[in-house]
């Protein structure tokens, strides 16, 4: 084998670094890609209880929730411009936005859920299972699962973007290095992907 | 513009692009307060796949990526459709 004559810090790859992550976000992709088709079949087979139990969901928490991930996705692709711009100060700006809102999210998403909990609807509950019918389980396992796992990719979300935030600040990523800030944007914009079929399919369908 | 290495979105267009997403987002609300029956979730989908395409080409950058990058991910979003309309061909018809 031939000696590699490079030193470490000279592999930089824009390009094959965003096929990296896009190949990660396929995965990501058909994850949630086969959740949505359990929930279109149940939802095919449970019409009306998944009508009822739709209803009891906050549209406006929801709506909210929307609008904010639709914000911060402007906002971190903004900050990629900022960079290529060499404008650390306002990279870091957008990216700290960014991350506040996607805090906001997840609080946001703890009063949600925490508001079901304090009605007795979580996963294995006894009112679930006493007075729902078999679909209206089927709709909150769903929506809790669907959700929580999008709540996770935030959370994941959240740790990248604080790690490129603190290596652009360190000025390991720049203008002439930007693939990593590129990435978590990707990364960011798929959680908003998701999130925008999660929306109408769990709160304005009713 | 998409040939240059690496192309600087100007800030306006994630600007315009997030109003759109607004706007469509504010629509798909009001369009499902209203009682279209089963075209409910078709409209509500339309909305949500129009979003996400806005989302894929601008915020993603995919409008000035090489084309190859494109294909991938049109091919990745036709499997998903392939496989939603070949489980639904078996729901209708069993």
């Amino acid at each position: 084998m031939e000696k590699v004559t490079h030193a470490p810090h000279d592999h930089y790859d824009a390009e094959a670094s965003k096929i990296g992550m896009w190949l990660f976000i396929f995965t990501e992709l058909l994850l949630f890609g086969i959740l949505f088709v359990i929930y279109s079949v149940y939802r095919y087979l449970n019409h009306d209880a998944f009508h009822l139990a739709a209803a009891d969901l906050d549209t406006f928490t929801g709506a909210v929730n929307t609008l904010i991930l639709l914000v911060s996705s402007m906002t971190i692709a903004m900050s990629v411009t900022a960079l290529q711009k060499k404008n650390k100060p306002l990279t870091l700006s957008l990216n700290g936005i960014t991350f506040v809102i996607g805090v906001v999210f997840l609080v946001n998403k703890y009063f949600e859920w925490g508001a079901k909990f304090d009605h007795g609807i979580f996963p294995g509950s006894a009112t679930l299972a006493e007075t729902l019918s078999q679909g209206e389980i089927l709709f909150f396992g769903l929506y809790f699962i669907m959700t929580g796992l999008h709540a996770l990719h935030i959370i994941i979300g959240l740790v990248f973007i604080a790690v490129v935030m603190w290596k652009v600040a360190k000025g390991k990523v720049h203008a002439e290095r930007s693939a990593l800030l590129e990435n978590s944007g990707l990364y960011w914009h798929l959680v908003d992907i998701i999130w925008i079929f999660l929306f109408p399919l769990f709160y304005l369908i009713v | 513009m998409s040939d240059e290495k690496n192309h600087i979105v100007p800030y306006r267009v994630y600007a315009f692009v997030l109003a759109a997403l607004v706007v469509l987002t504010l629509l798909s609300i009001a369009i499902t307060g209203y009682d279209l029956g089963k075209y409910t979730v078709a409209g509500a989908l339309i909305f949500a796949v129009v979003k996400s395409f806005l989302v894929l080409t601008y915020f993603m950058h995919l409008k000035y990526d090489k084309p190859y990058i494109k294909i991938m991910v049109g091919f990745v979003f036709a499997i998903l459709v392939v496989t939603i309309v070949v489980t639904f061909l078996d729901y209708l018809y069993r």
